[in-house]
Order: C-alpha cells, then sequence, then structure tokens
C-alpha cells in the first residue's frame, strides 16, 4: 500500500497527489510516468510525475478530474493509501544541451514540465516556458516554473494573462520575443500537442511530445497504448510516451483514446447511495 | 504346450473405460464464467485410479517434465489414501491444482501410456486435480519444515509459475527469497492470462498465500529494469532469477490493425482476467460489448480469447489459415470451444482491417487459403488462394498469434546474453546465463511454452542455485 502524504486541489479542477513511493523516487526522471490504482476494484491509469524528492521517498502527480479513477483519487485523504503506485515508466525525456528550448506546458502539463524544465536548465539551456490555458485562474506553479526558466510566457483563451489566443499563435509571439529555440517541448492535452507540433513543422523545429493513450500494464505487455510514429506502430509505454511531435499520427491517437468513452460514464452514474448509506450505519 | 486360455485367466481383465469427468452442460456455460470442468467426485476417482495396472516401468513417468510419481499417487488413490497421494504428488510438483487443470497431459504422460493403444489411458490429469482439490477442501494445508536458515538471499523477477517454483524451493532449503513482480497480482500468465472458467483464480491465489505463509516475501508493483535494475538487486542479493515469461504480444502487420476495436489477446485477456473487466462495473476496467469478435489464430490463447467473447455475449469466431487438424491448441479446448459454440473459420487469413468513420473496425478482409507443401514445423503450409478475397463483419478483433519475451530485462541487464527471438541464453543443464548469480528460465527462455515445462526448467533453476549458495 502507498500512502498520501499531500491530496489537494491547486485550481479547479486540478488536483495534486504526493505518494509515499520510495522506489519510484528513487529512480524517477523527468519524462517518466507512474501506473496507479485508487482501490482495489480499480482500473489502472497512467500519471506523469511531477515532482519527487528521493530522500523522504515521495512523488508527486498532477491530474485533472475527467472520469472516474481520477475522481476517486481526486477525493484521497491524507494518511490513507491506494494499493498501485508502479514506476518510474517509460523513457526518461531526453535532456541535452540544446541551446534555447521552448518548454510548453498545458493542463496537468505544466506540472510535468517542471522537472523537465529545471533538469534543461541544469544542463545549461537557455530555458523559456509557456504555459497555455482557457484562463489565469487555471495556472499554477507559476513560481516555480519561473525559478527554473530564463523567460516565461502565459498564453490564455480570454487574455486574462498573456497573450490571447492558443498555442497556433506561437509564430507571432516568438517573432514578438525575438527568440528561436532550438527544440520545443510540449506536455498536456493531445490537441495542445498536436496544434504545437503543427506550427512547428514549418519553422523546422525539433518538436517533442509526451502521448497519453489508453494504458493498462506499462510494460508493453498489452499493446494498447499503440501508436503510429512515422508509419510505424510503436508501444508508448515501452518505447516512448516522448516522440517527435512531427512523426506522430495524431487522428489515430485521438480516435483511440476515444475507445471506451460510452463505457467510461457508466462508473460515474453510479452515485454509491447505497455503500454511503450503509456506511453512515456503521455497517 | 501352455493352453493360452488358461494364461489369460490369471490377469485381472482390463478396465478400458476412462471416466469422464463431469462438466457443466455447454448451453449453460457459454454464459457464466463458472469453472467449465466440475472434478471427479472421490467414489470416481478411486474407480478410475483403480485401472492402473501399475507398470513395473512407467512410461508416464519418464515423459512427465518433472517426473512425478504417477503409479505412486493414483495407488494412493485407489486405495482411498489420498493424504499419502498429494504428499506423493507435492514431492515433484508444488502447483499440481494448477498442473491439473492445464497441462496438456495427452502429449505427456497420457500419450504415452500403455493403455493409450486401446484408448483406455488413465486420466492422469483428472486424478492430479482431484487430489489437489481434496487437500485444499481440507482446509488445512500442511506447512512443510524448512531447513535451518543460510542467510542467503534470493531476489525472484516474475511471479508466474517459474518465479512461484523457484521460490517455494529455495525457501524451504533455507534461503531468504523475495519474488518482484510487475503486475500488482502474482501469478503470472495464470492470474492475468488463462481465463477464470479454466482456471479458477482463487487456485492460483491459495498457491500464492501459500508461499507467503512458508516466508517468501512477495512484492508487487515492481518492475525490474525500470523500478530497479538487476545490477542494483545484485547488489543486496546473493543470486536473482529471472522468470518474466514471454510477455510482448505479436501483432500481424495486417493494415487497420491500430483501428478501435482490435485487440491483442494479452490485452483483452488482461482486462477480463486481471482487471475482472467482466466484472464491471463493480471493478472499473471497461470492457466492449461486441456482437462479433473475430479472433485471429489457432492455439490455446486463442481458444481462451474465443470462449471468453462467447460468455460476454457475442458471435464468436475464429480466423485459422490452416485446417482443423493442424489447430496447435488442445484438443480438449478445441472440443470445448466447439461445443460452446465457437464458429471455426478454417483456411482462411486477414489480409485488412476496416474502419468506420469513427475508426472502429467493421468489416475484415480475408483471403482463403489452400494446404500446400509441410514447411519446417512439418504442418502443411497454407497457401493463398488468388483472387479469393472476401469481406466478413465484425466489430472486434483479437489478434491471438502469439508473444515472445519483454525485452526490458534484458535490455538494461548488461553481460545477460540474449538468443532467438529475445529469449534469455542459458546452460541447459543448469539454467544459469551467460551473467554472475543470474539463472533464468520459463518462458524467457524457451518462448512461449507449457506451465509444467516453466515449473520443471524453474526446479532445474532452483537446484543449481543451491549449489551455488551452500559450496
Ligand atoms: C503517459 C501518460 C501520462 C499521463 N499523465 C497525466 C497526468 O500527469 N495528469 C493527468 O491528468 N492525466 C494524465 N494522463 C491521462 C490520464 O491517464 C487519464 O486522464 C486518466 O487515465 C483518466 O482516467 P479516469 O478513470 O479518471 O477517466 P476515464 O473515465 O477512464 O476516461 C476519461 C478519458 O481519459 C482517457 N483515458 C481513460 N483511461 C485511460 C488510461 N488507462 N490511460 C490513458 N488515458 C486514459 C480517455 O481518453 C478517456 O476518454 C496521462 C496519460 C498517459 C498515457
Ligand atoms: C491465454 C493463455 C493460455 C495458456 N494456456 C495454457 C495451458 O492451458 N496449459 C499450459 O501448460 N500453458 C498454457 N499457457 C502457457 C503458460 O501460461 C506459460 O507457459 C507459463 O505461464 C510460463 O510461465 P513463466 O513463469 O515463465 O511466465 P509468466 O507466467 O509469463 O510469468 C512471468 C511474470 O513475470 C512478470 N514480469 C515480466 N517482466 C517483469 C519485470 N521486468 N519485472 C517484474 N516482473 C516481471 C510478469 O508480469 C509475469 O507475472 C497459456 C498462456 C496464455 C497466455
Ligand atoms: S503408464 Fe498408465 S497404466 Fe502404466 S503406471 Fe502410468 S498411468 Fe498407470
Ligand atoms: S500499456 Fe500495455 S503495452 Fe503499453
Amino acid at each position: 500500500m502507498f500512502k498520501v502524504v499531500a491530496s489537494r486541489m491547486i485550481v479547479p479542477n486540478m488536483h495534486l497527489l504526493t505518494l509515499e513511493a520510495p522506489n519510484v523516487a528513487r529512480e524517477a526522471q523527468p519524462g517518466q510516468f507512474v501506473i496507479l490504482r485508487a482501490e482495489e476494484e480499480g482500473e489502472r491509469i497512467p500519471l506523469s510525475i511531477a515532482d519527487w524528492d528521493a530522500d523522504l521517498g515521495t512523488v508527486t502527480v498532477i491530474f485533472m478530474n475527467v472520469g472516474s479513477t481520477t475522481n476517486r483519487l481526486a477525493a484521497l485523504q491524507r494518511e490513507t493509501s491506494i494499493p498501485t503506485v508502479v514506476g518510474p515508466l517509460g523513457n526518461a525525456t531526453e535532456i541535452e544541451k540544446y541551446g534555447t528550448v521552448l518548454c510548453v506546458g498545458g493542463c496537468y502539463g505544466i506540472g510535468s514540465m517542471f522537472p523537465i524544465a529545471r533538469a534543461l536548465k541544469e544542463k545549461g539551456n537557455r530555458v523559456i516556458t509557456l504555459v497555455e490555458g482557457r484562463s489565469s485562474y487555471l495556472f499554477y506553479w507559476e513560481e516555480r516554473l519561473k525559478a527554473v526558466s530564463d523567460k516565461t510566457i502565459q498564453i490564455t483563451r480570454d487574455g486574462t494573462k498573456g497573450y490571447q489566443g492558443h498555442i497556433s499563435r506561437l509564430p507571432d509571439i516568438l517573432k514578438d520575443i525575438d527568440e528561436k529555440p532550438d527544440r520545443v517541448i510540449i506536455n498536456g492535452c493531445t490537441f495542445l500537442m498536436k496544434r504545437g507540433s503543427d506550427v512547428t513543422r514549418p519553422m523546422e523545429i525539433d518538436t517533442w511530445v509526451s502521448l497519453n493513450p489508453i494504458m493498462i500494464d506499462g510494460t508493453g505487455m498489452c499493446g494498447v497504448c499503440r501508436v503510429s510514429i512515422g508509419g510505424e506502430t510503436k508501444f508508448a509505454c515501452v518505447d516512448g510516451p516522448d516522440f517527435d511531435g512531427h512523426q506522430v499520427n495524431w487522428d489515430e491517437l485521438l480516435q483511440r483514446r476515444k475507445t471506451y468513452m460510452t463505457e467510461e460514464v457508466v462508473p460515474l452514474r453510479t452515485s454509491r447511495c447505497e455503500e454511503h448509506r450503509l456506511r453512515a450505519q456503521g455497517k | 504346450m501352455v493352453d493360452p486360455k488358461k494364461k489369460k485367466k490369471k490377469k485381472k481383465p482390463l478396465d478400458l473405460n476412462r471416466r469422464a469427468m463431469p462438466k457443466q452442460a455447454p448451453e449453460v456455460r457459454s454464459h457464466n464464467f463458472g469453472e467449465v470442468a466440475l472434478g471427479y467426485p472421490a467414489a470416481l476417482a478411486i474407480e478410475e485410479a483403480k485401472r492402473c495396472i501399475q507398470c513395473p516401468k512407467p512410461k508416464c513417468v519418464d515423459n512427465c517434465p518433472v517426473e512425478i510419481n504417477i503409479p505412486g499417487f493414483i495407488k494412493a488413490i485407489a486405495e482411498g489414501d489420498f493424504a499419502r497421494g498429494i504428499q506423493i504428488m507435492k514431492e515433484k510438483n508444488c502447483l499440481p491444482a494448477v498442473c491439473g487443470r492445464v497441462c496438456p497431459q495427452e502429449e505427456q504422460c497420457e500419450e504415452v501410456c500403455v493403455l493409450v493403444k486401446k484408448e483406455g489411458q488413465i486420466a492422469v490429469g483428472r486424478l492430479e486435480r482431484f487430489i489437489a482439490d481434496w487437500e485444499a477442501e481440507q482446509g488445512k494445508i500442511e506447512i512443510p519444515k524448512k531447513a535451518p536458515k543460510t542467510g542467503k538471499k534470493v531476489a525472484v523477477v516474475g511471479g508466474g509459475p517459474a518465479g512461484l517454483t523457484v521460490a517455494g524451493d529455495l525457501i524451504q532449503l533455507g534461503h531468504e527469497v523475495t519474488i518482484f513482480e510487475a503486475l500488482h497480482k502474482m501469478g503470472g500468465v495464470l492470474i492475468y492470462g488463462i481465463p477464470e472458467f479454466r482456471l479458477p483464480k482463487a487456485i492460483v491465489q491459495r498457491e500464492v498465500d501459500y508461499l507467503g505463509a512458508l516466508g517468501v516475501e512477495l512484492v508487487t508493483d515492481f518492475v525490474v529494469g525500470k523500478t530497479r535494475t538487476v545490477d542494483s538487486i545484485l547488489d543486496e542479493y546473493d543470486v536473482v532469477f529471472v522468470g518474466s515469461g514471454a510477455g510482448l504480444p505479436w501483432f500481424m502487420d495486417v493494415p487497420g490493425e491500430n483501428l478501435n476495436g482490435v485487440y491483442s489477446a494479452n490485452e483483452y485477456l488482461t482486462r477480463m482476467n486481471l482487471m475482472k473487466g467482466f466484472l464491471f462495473p463493480e471493478y472499473h476496467t471497461p470492457i466492449k460489448e461486441h456482437k462479433r469478435v473475430m479472433v485471429m489464430g489457432g492455439g490455446n490463447v486463442a481458444m481462451d480469447c474465443a470462449r471468453t467473447a462467447l460468455r460476454l455475449g457475442a458471435e464468436s469466431r475464429i480466423i485459422y489459415r490452416r485446417s482443423r487438424s493442424e489447430l496447435p491448441a488442445r484438443l480438449e479446448e478445441i472440443e470445448n470451444a466447439e461445443e460452446e459454440g465457437v464458429i471455426f473459420d478454417f483456411l482462411t487469413n486477414p489480409v485488412k482491417y476496416i474502419g468506420d468513420e469513427n475508426g472502429w473496425v467493421k468489416e475484415i478482409e480475408c483471403l482463403r487459403m489452400e494446404l500446400g507443401e509441410p514447411d519446417s514445423s512439418g504442418r502443411r503450409r497454407p497457401v493463398p488462394m488468388e483472387g479469393s478475397n472476401f469481406i466478413m463483419p465484425a466489430d472486434a478483433v483479437v489478434c491471438a498469434i502469439g508473444n515472445s519475451p519483454n525485452p526490458l530485462i534484458a535490455a538494461t541487464t548488461p553481460g545477460l546474453e540474449t538468443g532467438r527471438g529475445g529469449t534469455i541464453k542459458v546452460d541447459p543443464e543448469t539454467m544459469k546465463t551467460s551473467k554472475d548469480r543470474v539463472w533464468a528460465a520459463g518462458d524467457v527462455v524457451t518462448g512461449a511454452a507449457t506451465v509444467i515445462l516453466a515449473m520443471g526448467e524453474g526446479r532445474k533453476a532452483a537446484r543449481s542455485m543451491h549449489q551455488f549458495l551452500t559450496a
């Protein structure tokens, strides 16, 4: 069992969970993920590692409450525990000295981008972080990102902070701040990664994305995580999750992520009223 | 001259009536996940056991990968001394309840039984299952006395039959043993692959609990090569055994293979068995309600997938490129599948999966095949018939064409030599790998094989590891 050390909502619908998982914390590297189960009957879901502390033996994930498992994770209280935290899985994000690196994060990817930016900075890169979201109230960890970046940029859909619009504005923003990154790394929702890769392709900037297909085991055993990269099938859990954004078959990925749309609402529809009633009666 | 009539009289007449084992009726069992075969009641087991003629040089034993004293345990059953029966069994086989259910006895002990020529071979597997279940029913499983502590530490990678066997053997010899398992449950294919209706998970759990009671440390959610490398484990442990199986699924490289609704057998079975998809939504891992499931392949894994699909209410078909007589699956499982209503499309091969506007598979384009000359495996080679393309509707495809070892451990362990198909190379006598203090056995060495082979070779490894540890 893995103990919950911290659990809170950091911005609306976005949760932070810190878990005691010393084996994972000892080996974790930027860009890797864990698979967890919220309870014994639970599904296994992958979440990126947003931070870790090898000395304390803790691992932090940041996730959006989107369905049955994330819902249960969001409700976890400190000092309770969950049955599975396994990892670190997947390959680490490649950290070399590239020159100027633009780190783009959206949604949960703002969190998982933090250790990547930190490592790139430590390697001696010039690091620009760009966070993208619907509105400024959805941004978090701004101070932490600032501490590891040479420059920070925001884009909001409603214009409440930074540039207004979305990632497609990247070319004018780069012109505006007079930067030409040597590499772009994008973490977050599939649309952000797809659009981001679309705008950097004509600019001929190497672009790396962290893919998030459906996964079960995370060790290469089931093949549900297969993605097409440059026309070749890869298992995202073991061959990725980072891939060249210009080679990804995005339509297929978006399609495959929808496989269980109809089924996924079933557990959400169960209110568990009966369970609560029995518990209230001490049974 | 001796009167031939006289000579005959002395002999007890042979009883060639192989006692059938009660089963759930096909029309009932095809709608539930309960075990298909129900096991012998004691009286029937005794009758079956009494048929064994107790050969002085029993061939059955020679053909058993772990050399169980077959006439010995059968004699005990015939005499009604079940306690002695299980004791004899456990001298050689630590997972009899599992092997009694899933071993291909018709290719092993039963194939060479002297009575096989008269089609009256003893039902060794059914008796094995009987004696193991009898023990479990007694509720009290005896914990054998362990040898004095040696102070040596053994790490076992993978909690499948190979790993469980090595752990069981070495803990009894006084070593400290830890099993590291990647998934959240021990048991390997026994838990995530073989379906409930063939091998109830409670039986596997019982064997795992037994190891726990013996003092084996059971660590789940631990991926060796990721959570910790073999080299790092070697810093803390005296020896490492790798029993990580053959869990990497093959696909067929057919266009459309990444459409929604196309699964590997591992995914399909894992959702059902490990994640208990058939209990959705109590268990949260979803499984689609499909109407027509097409299973590609003809082995045991394909049978398991097809029979699972059937139980979920789908029309279930097996697409196989050769004919019935070449099916590699066990005959018993083929017959079970047929009885339950699985439809077989022989001499058929998929060439393309066609999707609908939402990226879901809706049709399969197939080719008819005919059998040509025998290939290297001795089976007649399937040859496509030019222009025989035709379309079959389908809303799910399960690819059950095989697995090979997962490359993760080999890739993260310098000095561990691999051979064909990513299997780990070992000395066949000792199961020792090319790397110091590391042994391996089971599917990771042989490629996908059988439970009993994994156990037998695990045994060999355990023996050699024990020698090394006490030298
Ligand atoms: C490598 C990787 C890293 C990820 N990191 C994060 C992260 O740091 N934070 C975060 O919020 N999300 C992350 N995700 C996505 C996250 O796994 C899904 O949001 C989560 O599984 C949803 O589970 P659920 O039961 O709450 O929702 P569900 O009701 O099951 O599904 C909601 C949607 O989530 C997706 N999804 C469902 N099951 C899975 C699954 N097993 N694997 C992947 N996607 C699934 C589907 O598109 C589905 O439509 C990551 C995914 C991957 C593959
Ligand atoms: C669907 C199906 C049906 C079958 N039916 C039969 C049958 O009827 N009769 C029969 O005799 N055989 C059958 N087999 C074959 C049989 O199950 C295998 O030969 C046997 O399980 C091999 O045992 P093993 O211990 O070598 O490997 P496995 O059972 O594969 O166990 C390996 C274990 O190692 C774990 N592992 C892998 N990598 C790592 C890692 N890096 N770190 C930690 N743990 C790891 C895996 O999660 C797994 O639990 C069947 C196989 C399948 C898939
Ligand atoms: S070969 Fe058959 S008859 Fe002879 S001992 Fe073995 S099971 Fe009994
Ligand atoms: S998640 Fe199963 S193979 Fe990648």
